[in-house]
This record gives C-alpha cells, sequence and structure tokens, in this order.
C-alpha cells in the first residue's frame, strides 16, 4: 500500500517537473539575477521595478508571438558563484533568457557559465542578456555568440566622458572601484586622455575596493591636495553615491565627471550643493523627451515618476525587450539559437526615435548616449530634489562605435 | 600640512565612534569573557531605531529613546537568554550572541527593507563649521566627537568615582571575589551588558547617518571592533580608548599614504623591479590594502603581546 502511494507520488512528482514551467503558462521567462541584498541592493532593486514597468507596457501591447514576457528574480549578493546558481536555476527551468546587469566580473563568469552550458545542452540553450556589465573585454576577449550586451561598454563611455571634459580643465583625478570594471575604466579613461586630451595631466589614479569604503571623506582630502580640476569616476551604486556626497560635503571645488551619477539615489546624495557641477554619461534622462520634443516618451516616464520615488534612467531597458520581443517574432518561437541568430543585425527604433543596432561582429548594442549635467530648472527634477538632469551633449551613434578584436564563434544549429 | 589636519580630524571621528563600539564590547567581554557577537547588531538597531523614531518625534528624542531601547533588549539578551546559555560553558553562549546577531540581521530585513533607509542627518547640524585650507568640517563630525567624549568622560566616571562602577572594577579582575563578598553578580553582569548594548545602540544613533544605515552594517562593522578590543586588552578601558583611535587614525591616513614596501625598501637600496620575486606584493600602494592594516596589527599583537596594549589579563 504504502509503495504504491510513494509511486504514484513519485509518478505525480515527475509529470509536473517533465511540463517545464518556460512555456507552461504560456509565458516567456526572463531570470534576472542581480544584488537583490547587500550593499549594492539598491541597484537590483531599482532595476528590477523599472523593468516590471516596462515588461507591463511591452506585455499590454501584446508581448511577443501572442505570449507575455514573465521576469524570475534571483538574488545574486554582488557575488559570481550566486549568479553562477541562478543560472543553473534558470537552465533547469528551461527558461530562454538570463539576464544581468550589475558587475563585470558577475558577468564574466555568466559568459563563461553560459558558453559551457549551451556547449553541454544543445537542446536547452540559454542566453546571456547583459544589461550593464560594461568591462570593455566582454564584447572584445571575452566575446561569446550566447551573449548580447544592451549598454555602451567602458571604453565608449571613456570617450564620450573624455570629449565632453571642458577646454579649461588641465588637472584631473581618477577614482574607480578596484574589479574588472574599474580596471577596464582605468585604462580606458587614461587611453583616450592621451589621445583627445594629450594637454590634460592625470594628477591622481586610485582604485578603492568595491563596495566597502563608507567614509571617502580622506579620499576627498586627497584629491583637493592634488589640485584636480575634475574628478574622472566609473563608480556606480554606494561608492558613487557616498563619495559625490563627501566632496559636496567639503566643498570642495571640483567638477565630478561620472558614468553613473544618474542612478537611483544619486540625486539625494548630490543634492542642491551640486549644482553645476556633475557629468554623468548617460544612455537617458527624463528631460531628453522634452527637449527633443518627444510627447509620447515624456508621458510615458512621467507616468513612472506618479507610482516610484526615483528617476526612470533605464530607456536602455526598454530598447533590451523591444530587442527580444522582435527577435523573437523574427525567429517565429522563442528558441534560444533561433533567437539569438535573428538578434544579429537587428535595427529597430527606441522609444526615443532613434535607430539602435545590435553588432553582428560582437554583439555590442550601438546607439547614441548622452552627457547630462545635474542642475536647477529643468522641466522634471530627480527625486524631488528641485534639481535634475539636462542634456549637456548628445554623441551620435557613429561617433561611439569602436572597434571590436572579437572572433565570434557560431554554432551550427 | 593640508591633509595631514584634515586627515587627522577624519581619522579623529572615525576612531572615537569606533571606541563608543568598542568600550560596551571590551567591559562585557572582559567581564563575563562573552564575545559579544551580537554587539555590532545592536550598533545597526540603534540606527535604525534611531531612523524610525527620528520620522516621528524628531532627532534629538531619538538620541536618547533609541539608545535606551537597545539597552533594554541587551537587558533582556542577558536576563532571558544568556544567562541560561551561560550554564553550559563558554561555546554555547559564543553560539547563542552569533546566532542572534543573524538572527537580529534577518528581523532588521524584513522590517525596514534591504535598502538602505535615507537617514539623514538633522537638518539643525548639516552645516559646515569651520574650513581648514578650504576644506569643510561638517558640524555634525564635530557633534559625534562631542558626544563620544562625553560619553568616555561619563564612562570613565562612573567605573572610578561610583560604589557601582567600583564593584564592576572588582568584578572584572576577581568576579568569584565580589560574589563571595555579597554582592549580586549576576545583577551586575544585566546591568554591564544592558550598558554595553546601549553604548553600541548609541554609536548606531550618530554613526548610522554619518554612514549608511543598510542591513550589512553589522557585519562591516563587527570585525573591526573585535580587533579593537582584543588589540587594546581585556578588562582595559584606557587600552581601548587608544586602540580605537589607532585603529580610526590608521585607515584613515592609510588613504592619503600613497606609499608601498618597494618604496621603503628603496631607503635600504634595494630597488624593486618587475623581476624582484613576490614583486606584485611589493609594489601594492598602501591605499590598497589600508582596510586590511588593522587585521595585520591583531595578528602581530597576538604574537607579541597576547595581552594587548594595556591588557590586565588573559582571558
Amino acid at each position: 500500500m504504502l509503495k504504491t502511494i510513494l509511486a504514484r507520488l513519485a509518478l505525480a512528482a515527475l509529470a509536473t517537473a517533465s511540463i517545464g514551467p518556460a512555456f507552461a503558462q504560456g509565458t516567456i521567462k526572463i531570470a534576472y539575477t542581480d544584488p537583490l541584498s547587500g550593499p549594492f541592493a539598491q541597484v537590483g532593486d531599482a532595476n528590477l521595478k523599472q523593468m516590471n514597468y516596462i515588461l507591463d507596457y511591452i506585455n499590454s501591447k501584446g508581448g511577443a508571438l501572442g505570449k507575455k514576457f514573465e521576469l524570475v528574480p534571483f538574488d545574486n549578493k554582488s557575488q559570481p558563484s550566486d549568479a553562477l546558481i541562478a543560472l543553473k536555476s534558470a537552465t533547469d527551468q528551461n527558461m530562454p533568457f538570463i539576464m544581468q546587469c550589475s558587475g563585470s566580473n558577475i558577468a564574466a563568469a555568466l559568459i563563461d557559465g553560459v558558453n559551457k552550458h549551451n556547449a553541454r545542452n544543445p537542446d536547452n540553450r540559454i542566453i546571456y542578456i547583459n544589461c550593464g556589465a560594461v568591462a570593455t573585454e566582454l564584447t572584445n576577449e571575452q566575446c561569446s555568440f550566447w551573449h548580447y550586451r544592451f549598454d555602451a561598454h567602458a571604453a565608449e563611455k571613456a570617450a564620450v566622458m573624455v570629449q565632453a571634459l571642458p577646454k579649461d580643465v588641465a588637472k584631473v583625478y581618477l577614482l574607480n572601484q578596484d574589479y574588472l570594471f574599474g580596471q577596464s575604466v582605468q585604462r580606458d579613461v587614461k587611453t583616450f586622455l592621451a589621445k583627445l586630451r594629450p594637454d590634460v595631466q592625470v594628477v591622481g589614479d586610485e582604485l578603492i575596493p568595491l563596495g566597502k569604503v563608507k567614509d571617502f571623506a580622506p579620499y576627498v582630502t586627497k584629491i583637493k591636495a592634488s589640485g584636480a580640476q575634475a574628478l574622472l569616476t566609473g563608480n556606480w551604486g554606494p561608492d558613487m553615491n557616498l563619495l559625490i556626497k563627501a566632496g559636496i560635503d567639503a566643498g570642495v571645488d571640483l567638477r565630478y565627471y561620472t558614468m553613473y551619477a544618474h542612478l537611483a539615489g544619486g540625486a539625494v546624495a548630490i543634492g542642491p550643493g551640486g549644482d553645476g557641477k556633475v557629468y554623468s554619461v548617460q544612455a537617458f534622462n527624463e528631460n531628453i523627451a522634452p527637449e527633443i520634443g518627444n510627447a509620447e516618451a515624456e508621458a510615458w516616464t512621467k507616468e513612472f515618476r506618479a507610482k516610484f520615488p526615483f528617476d526612470f534612467y533605464a530607456a536602455g531597458f526598454r530598447t533590451i525587450f523591444e530587442f527580444l520581443a522582435a527577435g523573437i517574432n523574427k525567429a517565429g518561437s522563442a528558441d534560444p539559437t533561433k533567437v539569438a541568430y535573428a538578434l544579429e543585425d537587428l535595427k529597430i527604433k527606441d522609444f526615443l526615435g532613434f535607430e539602435i543596432r545590435m553588432r553582428k561582429d560582437d554583439h555590442q548594442i550601438i546607439g547614441p548616449y548622452f552627457v547630462g549635467i545635474f542642475k536647477k530648472g529643468v522641466k522634471y527634477d530627480s527625486e524631488k530634489t528641485g534639481l535634475g538632469w539636462a542634456t549637456a551633449a548628445t554623441v551620435q551613434a557613429k561617433d561611439i562605435e569602436q572597434p571590436t578584436t572579437c572572433k565570434m564563434q557560431r554554432p551550427k544549429s | 600640512m593640508e591633509v595631514f589636519l584634515v586627515s587627522l580630524l577624519n581619522g579623529l571621528v572615525y576612531g572615537m565612534l569606533l571606541f563608543m563600539l568598542a568600550s560596551g564590547l571590551t567591559l562585557i567581554l572582559s567581564m563575563m569573557g562573552v564575545l559579544n557577537f551580537a554587539h555590532a547588531s545592536a550598533y545597526m538597531l540603534g540606527a535604525y531605531f534611531a531612523f524610525t523614531l527620528s520620522q516621528h518625534i524628531g532627532f534629538w528624542p531619538a538620541l536618547v529613546i533609541a539608545p535606551l531601547l537597545c539597552g533594554l533588549l541587551g537587558a533582556a539578551i542577558e536576563m532571558y537568554g544568556l544567562r541560561r546559555v551561560h550554564r553550559n560553558g563558554h561555546i554555547a553562549e559564543l553560539l547563542f550572541t552569533f546566532g542572534l546577531a543573524l538572527i537580529i540581521e534577518k528581523v532588521v530585513q524584513m522590517t525596514w527593507g534591504l535598502l538602505p533607509v535615507p537617514y539623514r542627518v538633522p537638518a539643525g547640524l548639516d552645516f559646515p563649521l569651520f574650513s581648514i585650507y578650504g576644506t569643510h568640517f561638517p558640524a555634525y563630525r564635530a557633534f559625534m566627537l562631542l558626544i563620544s567624549l562625553l560619553m568616555f568622560g561619563a564612562i570613565w566616571l562612573g567605573l572610578t568615582r561610583t560604589r557601582i562602577g567600583l564593584v564592576i572594577q572588582a568584578a572584572l579582575t576577581h568576579p568569584d571575589m565580589v560574589g563571595a563578598l555579597g554582592h549580586n553578580v549576576p545583577r551586575v553582569f544585566t546591568i554591564v551588558f544592558a550598558a554595553g548594548t546601549a553604548l553600541a545602540g548609541l554609536a548606531g544613533v550618530i554613526g548610522g547617518n554619518y554612514q549608511v544605515t543598510e542591513p550589512a552594517m553589522a557585519f562591516t562593522m563587527g570585525p573591526i571592533v573585535f580587533v579593537v578590543v582584543v588589540f587594546g586588552g581585556l578588562g582595559s578601558l584606557t587600552g581601548c580608548f587608544i586602540a580605537s583611535l589607532l585603529m580610526g587614525l590608521i585607515q584613515t591616513f592609510a588613504v592619503v599614504l600613497d606609499y608601498s614596501p618597494a618604496d621603503l625598501l628603496k631607503q635600504f637600496g634595494v630597488t624593486v623591479t618587475s623581476a624582484t620575486p613576490f614583486h606584485e606584493v611589493l609594489t601594492v600602494p598602501l591605499p590598497r590594502i589600508g582596510a586590511l592594516l588593522p587585521f595585520l596589527l591583531l595578528v602581530l599583537i597576538l604574537v607579541f603581546k597576547p595581552r594587548g596594549l594595556m591588557g590586565t589579563r588573559d582571558t
């Protein structure tokens, strides 16, 4: 009796497991892994909220092939090992996509993990959607057919940053996080300074432990003593917010050139004291739509403002999901291999109306980029500070594109 | 000179914050022999209590009430938890406080969320107090220094000039004798544990908005506090004070001194090139290993002076 009950239970369990939840409920599942706890949780959390906002919109427009997208979050605590566990869970559930934004060291581990998994399991492949890990290597030396990067990489951002430096700046200070991405920014910024602005002197070049520094006042003292006029940094999360806060609190006469000051928490950290001092290399800010007169995009981000206490900055995420929808429609299925081929050289118009292309050579997104300045008197302020991002410069897609060293290897089927 | 003065001030602020945390721990550790892993959790709770209270009744009442709440919690932990576990020896106590630290972290995550909370410096103290060589010194940092100095004075007076202080001091070195003389040693334990926890809570109230109030703050602060306590020596408030300031200054100055072991060797006529063995280690600049220095000191003092800087007895 007991044996038969056990056997039936086992059969029932097998039956539910083998259906495979990915297609069972008629949704296209996307695993999303980022820090949702720990010092960088605020970044992952803000990303998740924006992604869900975007997906609600895309699903209301019909999703892809009549199926809705569904985001399944996995906390990776900023640890590559936990991201690999998320990858395992995603492939176990036959999810066609895994998405990750924060941390190039994690991205490198995921690329490696996805490559191995796809080689060993040709009937259960997965595509890695990179929504923000921007170390330049990832689409050069480490490039992979299964990896698609939907953000400008560190060298592109560094080029934009160096071009945005005003002519009167002669001394700069570099401060970056001590890991794959920070080192990439450090190297790329120096390369472009040497190429584009040989008159600029690097008076300080520092790496800080990732997410460990709680008080940046000693660093600010050092920066001030170096006589730098501008601070160039790729820091993100609390490393960004605390650094700028310490600088503004100390009243140092400095201009800040950043890559991530526009993310959640940034505006509050800068505060009114940073009026006109902070620049950020960004894919989007809420004032771009009114500046270019796109009322539809303006209304769409305005609705986000009403619901959440932080800015909508993730225009790139909307592009990602629109690319995935377009790729799946083009491939006629959500099969990862077919979608991967369909995404190559795909071009779409993003919601602002700019043309965005996924470069076939290295799977790097190519689109326009902006330099924002944080100041008073903008139409949409940030995080209720009264100050917001205005566009100081627009860099066209053709000017941002850089050659790649990637030698892409494509699977046969 | 400019860098030196500003760094000195910053180092003092950080050192005094460390002292507020470590003073309670050193009293608990030297008196009860309990390595209280949950001590930094009280620091975190202090910050979160102050954040919630300051939203309703303002910062100043919170400055008083939040540490008191922590103290009450500490008293309850000692009376209903530690005292029972105590019978099973020190290992059981250690595991008990370790489990408690994990539980408190989870409870904080569930109550206040995973994100840092916007616990800010009160508006009345949010201005630059003075400038040295063009660098502002925020008034809040001066306030932190003031609070911690007042606290140091209060503990010192309490321990040396009051009756209960004398009993505590006696219990630090001869707990059995104090008990034999008819003092209620368990109650003294409770008072010390509650007071230590309240001090940690106070440190959280003023440290939470100076740093960041988030669920990981206990685990980032915990190890360095243990270093201070062991380095300063058991049973010595002065040793703890010196060790705190030392660690604060070391961490601050490590950031601004751009030297590596290779520069030191150069003084002795040895030039490090890429051909030198271990050149990767030898050329690492000080700022990159600054966070490691306190632990290096911990290892050194345990090897050469196991009782710590001013320790009066072994554990």
